[in-house]
């Protein structure tokens, strides 16, 4: 017996209705993430990367074909996928931990004392050790995505949805947050499908890149990165890493030319 | 306050230092530098400044009045005004002054009352958007003043007719301060508590409503001088009671003094009120506020 695949695409489509007429944003996507796979989706701005994501978190409905998570159609969000946002989006009045928990609050459950434990030690995973009663304000940008992460980590969900997720911050702590996303994703192995228009971002975080075509976006290339894991700061100067970007940018260029 | 504090001080903020000796440039820079120190001390005392000011002004008014030949009916000395507090009784005074806060707390808290569902239902659905938002904004309008006496002739007297006035006045803002708050959610927060299947309702006591407290405390603080305003026309119009109605009251009788006395009293409520919000806000939501504000 094969184990169930975490997330398909089967031919796929997306039509947005919009004052101005309608946008095609996503035709005939087939794809498959297999169960802790960690999927890059890489594309222009405006590519339908989102799309894809916001269809496997169940807020946005397919307008052909379907897709699937362990098998079983999407038809509304599921509890078993968390979504980390381009921005953190966390409440300005909740301090670090009442953030993490927030979820759970909002689902109207009652937060235990487990509960209320596994949020600190999710906080103290995510590096955050220390800020734990901090408000958002008093936090940096990494910081803030850290807390994010952690959120959509506390209903220990499956499948861990990125859109962009470090998009906002300056190069060095995107880097940075790139290996501490490793590292966690190590501890705890999840099925990441993870946004992003960064080449080197996709190549060390990825097992697979998927990369998309301009609007209706369309899976272009799917391809397996050939590097060793764990990665580390080395893993970013091989020599296989610049030559597999280097591809990778190329196959962009040449859509866009 | 040490010698070095104040040094540290002034080099913390320079800039107005170095333009003010650059304006001055025979004076020396110790003296200048003296100076400072003692104006900046000033300013570390809350309300001192402001307060000089006042009294500053005061004491002009009162030698203004001595000086020239201004008839009291035109402008009262402030001693003349201060003086008239023994026009009516104390308990005479806090009848009208509680005439006058009471409606305007009730019209107050009527707004908010009303203003809380109807902000929802405009953030939640686009067409109860577009049909109450054009009636809300000819009801804002319609000069109050002008309807007041209508009002009045349809709910007869007592408090009903005024607390909808003060309503109708303190009303607006706050419906337009909420709404805007709650649209300015960011859309992940909502898309987050879509995924999370919650209740709308919980989207918005636990995400929205939060969300807006900035806006809603803009909106809080406008409305409530508003209402303050609100009870005044009311009294106005019809009523035996209220320092609008003395104020009203006392000008017909050519009692000038104890008018500008109840003007004092008006200010001094809508002042406080305005403050009470402010600090009902800084005690209770300091992170809604401004970190270069608190």
């Amino acid at each position: 017996m094969t184990q169930p695949r975490a997330i398909s695409f089967e031919s796929v489509g997306q039509v947005f209705e919009t004052d101005t007429g309608s946008l095609e944003a996503l035709r005939g996507v087939n794809t498959t993430v297999e169960r802790h796979e960690f999927v890059a989706v890489l594309g222009p701005s405006g590519c339908g990367k989102s799309t894809l994501l916001r269809l496997t978190s169940g807020l946005l409905k397919p307008t052909c074909g379907q897709v699937k998570v362990f098998d079983y159609p999407v038809v509304e969000p599921r509890d078993d996928v968390g979504i980390v946002f381009q921005k953190p989006t966390l409440l300005p009045w909740a301090n670090t931990i009442d953030n993490v928990l927030f979820p759970l609050k909002h689902r109207g459950g009652f937060v235990s004392r487990e509960d209320r434990e596994r949020a600190v030690s999710l906080v103290k995973m995510v590096g955050l050790e220390g800020f734990e009663t901090r408000l958002p304000e008093e936090l940096s940008g990494g910081m803030q995505q850290r807390v994010g992460i952690a959120r959509a980590l506390l209903m220990d969900p499956d499948i861990l949805l990125m859109d962009e997720p470090f998009s906002a911050l300056d190069a060095l702590t995107r880097e940075e947050m790139g290996f501490e996303l490793l590292r966690i994703w190590q501890e705890r192995p999840k099925t990441v499908l993870f946004i992003t228009h960064s080449i080197s971002e996709a190549v060390l975080l990825a097992d697979r890149v998927l990369v998309m075509s301009d609007r209706p976006g369309t899976i272009i290339e799917d391809l397996t990165v050939p590097l060793e894991r764990p990665r580390t700061i080395e893993t970013t100067t091989t020599k296989v890493m610049h030559e597999f970007a280097g591809y990778l940018r190329s196959l962009l260029l040449k859509r866009a030319a | 306050m040490s010698l070095q504090d104040i040094s540290a001080a002034s080099s913390s903020n320079a800039l107005p230092e170095a333009t003010q000796e650059d304006a001055k440039p025979h004076g020396s820079a110790n003296a200048s530098a003296a100076k400072f120190s003692l104006i900046r001390r000033m300013m570390a005392v809350p309300g001192l400044l402001p307060g000089l000011t006042i009294i500053g002004l005061l004491v002009i008014w009162e030698l203004a009045t001595r000086i020239f030949p201004i008839p009291s009916f035109i402008l009262p000395a402030p001693t003349r005004i201060g003086g008239a507090i023994d026009a009516v009784s104390a308990e005479r005074w806090l009848d009208h002054v509680w005439a006058t806060l009471r409606v305007a707390l009730i019209g107050y808290l009527v707004s908010i009352a009303i203003a809380l569902p109807v902000a929802i239902a405009l953030t939640r659905s686009k067409v109860v958007s577009a049909c109450l938002y054009p009636i809300l904004v000819v009801i804002q309008s319609t000069p109050v003043v002008a309807v007041a006496p209508i009002i009045i002739v349809i709910l007869g007297s007592g408090d009903a007719p005024r607390v909808t006035i003060t309503f109708l006045i303190a009303f607006f803002p706050l419906v337009v301060s909420m709404t805007t708050g709650m649209m300015a959610t960011p859309r992940e927060l909502i898309e987050l508590s879509q995924s999370l299947k919650a209740p709308a309702w919980r989207e918005f006591t636990q995400i929205r409503i939060p969300y807006a407290i900035p806006y809603i405390f803009s909106g809080l603080k406008i409305s409530i001088t508003l209402a303050v305003i609100g009870a005044v026309v009311a009294e106005f119009v019809a009523s035996s009671l209220g320092l609008g109605f003395f104020i009203q009251f006392s000008t017909s009788n050519f009692k000038l003094p104890q008018a500008w006395l109840g003007l004092g009293f008006l200010v001094l409520m809508s002042l406080t009120l305005f403050n009470i919000i402010g600090l009902i806000q800084r005690l209770f939501f300091p992170w809604s506020i401004p970190k270069d504000a608190r």
